[in-house]
């Protein structure tokens, strides 16, 4: 094994993070010490924290690291923020609600930022989770950027999803509960210091009901994250533990082991095609320049250059 | 093939005094200038800046310090990213640094000093022609 993957192994912080950042760059070299980490890999719980842009995800983020830390437990955090589209920067801010963690050995929390990729994560954040996980970290919290409602990847990714909403929502609850909603495994009502909490649990509940008898139970926590100490946090451990308990029995498990191995495979294999299909676009400016002319349709060029692809 | 990597910067307002205007200005000029900016916030330790620095991998770390207290801060940053193995994390910084106080700083390894008159197009121009050139090797 390379001294890269035996020091990630050994919790090294530094050079973990250096993987990661290899990892967030699409460096050829670091997928060959993923190779080499993944075998210690699948041991980490992975939890996954969404929801409304400032709904407080990173304060409660802040505060399940706490609790966590009590129980002795190691914990890995990975904060997603969205890149400008306008000038390919970012500024990763998520981190400012956990800094006193930040001496902290048993804590490690990484900013990433999405450079443009959708679904609520940066294509790197399932890689950066893995070393994580390898580093040994009890638990992986995965924080997504503010969500829409198609920002849903997270789902693939974690054991238990918890979504973040605040109370008055009202038409906004509305317009994210198709997708939201449904991903939900733990359902948070943050800043219930603010009037209108209790309605909005009603809201949800009957929101919740309307998926009929055979749906999945979701468990709706009340919290106010900034107060001290912090309100309904433990019942929301307790509900994070009661969603794990009910998918841990040995078939379930399975199922859910498999799903994510075929959403990490699919992305993987989905990375390698783009960009091989994008190298081949490259190669092919002719192509190019007879669909701009109308002399070819882009369809009978793309079978063209598809051809060259699957050829070995 | 351009180099795919992205340059990162850490950004963070050490000491006790008050308000972070002047870094949020940095921090956001930074990312309009294409970087990602990792914003730690108000009253950050030493201990703390080199711990998030590490975490976050970044190239540089820029400290805004209006305290006064800069010949006290900027060692011991430089002395926790040591400690800690990141002794090539650059450290720059802005405030107010009275002249006779640019070179010992300098000395201590501390690689720009940008007085408040400074446009944030210097620093996005120091960024550029020190931390690019490191990232192409
Ligand atoms: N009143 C009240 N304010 C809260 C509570 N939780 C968080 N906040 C505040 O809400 C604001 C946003 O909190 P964050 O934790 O940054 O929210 P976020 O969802 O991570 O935000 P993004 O990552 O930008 O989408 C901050 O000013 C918090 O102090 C709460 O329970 N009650
Ligand atoms: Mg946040």
């Amino acid at each position: 094994m390379s001294t890269r993957a035996a020091r990630i192994l050994a919790g090294d912080q530094r050079t973990g993070a250096r993987l990661m950042r290899d990892l967030d760059d699409g460096l050829p070299e670091a997928i060959e010490v993923q190779k080499a980490l993944f075998p210690s890999t699948g041991r980490a719980f992975v939890l996954g924290v969404t929801g409304n842009p400032g709904a407080g995800k990173s304060t409660v983020v802040d505060v399940l690291i706490e609790r966590y830390r009590r129980q002795g437990k190691r914990v890995g955090v990975v904060a997603v923020d969205p890149t400008s589209p306008f000038s390919g920067g970012a500024i990763l801010g998520d981190r400012i609600r956990m800094q006193r963690h930040a001496t902290d050995d048993g804590v490690f929390i990484r900013s990433l930022a999405t450079r443009g990729h959708l679904g609520g994560l940066s294509r790197s954040t399932g890689d950066v989770a893995l070393v994580l996980d390898a580093m040994g970290y009890d638990i992986v919290i995965i924080e997504t950027v503010g969500v829409g409602q198609d920002e849903i990847e997270v789902v693939g990714q974690a054991d238990t999803t918890v979504v973040v909403t605040v109370p008055g929502l009202g038409d906004e609850i509305q317009a994210i509960k198709a997708g939201i909603l449904e991903i939900a495994d733990v359902l948070v009502v943050n800043k219930s210091d603010r009037e209108g909490a209790d309605n909005s649990v009603r809201h949800l509940i009957t929101m919740l009901e309307l998926r009929g008898h055979d749906a999945t139970p979701v468990e709706i926590v009340k919290t106010v994250a900034t107060s001290h100490p912090a309100q309904g946090i433990d019942d929301l451990i307790l509900a994070i533990e009661r969603h794990h308990a009910r998918g841990s029995s040995a078939s379930d498990a399975a199922a859910r082991k498999k799903k994510r191995a075929r959403a990490q495979l699919g992305d993987v294999l989905h990375d390698r095609l783009r960009r091989a299909a994008d190298a081949a676009l490259a190669a092919h400016p002719d192509l190019v320049e007879q669909v701009a002319s109308r002399q070819l349709d882009p369809y009978s060029a793309a079978d063209t250059i598809a051809r060259t692809l699957l050829k070995p | 093939m351009s180099n795919p990597r992205k340059i990162r910067i850490l950004v963070a307002k050490p000491g006790l005094d008050g308000h972070d205007r002047g870094a949020k200005v940095v921090a956001r000029a930074l990312s309009d200038a294409g970087y990602e900016v990792v914003y730690t916030g108000l009253h950050q330790t030493p201990e703390m800046i080199a711990a998030a620095a590490v975490q976050e991998s970044v190239d540089a770390v820029g400290l805004s310090i209006m305290s006064g207290a800069h010949m006290t801060l900027f060692p011991a940053v430089i002395d926790a990213l040591k400690a800690r193995g990141a002794g090539d994390v650059l450290v720059f910084g802005g405030g107010i640094v009275p002249d006779d106080d640019l070179a010992p700083l300098r000395a201590i390894g501390v690689a720009a000093i940008f007085k408040p008159g400074a446009t944030t197009q210097e620093i996005v121009d120091w960024v550029e022609a020190t931390i690019r050139p490191k990232l192409a090797s």
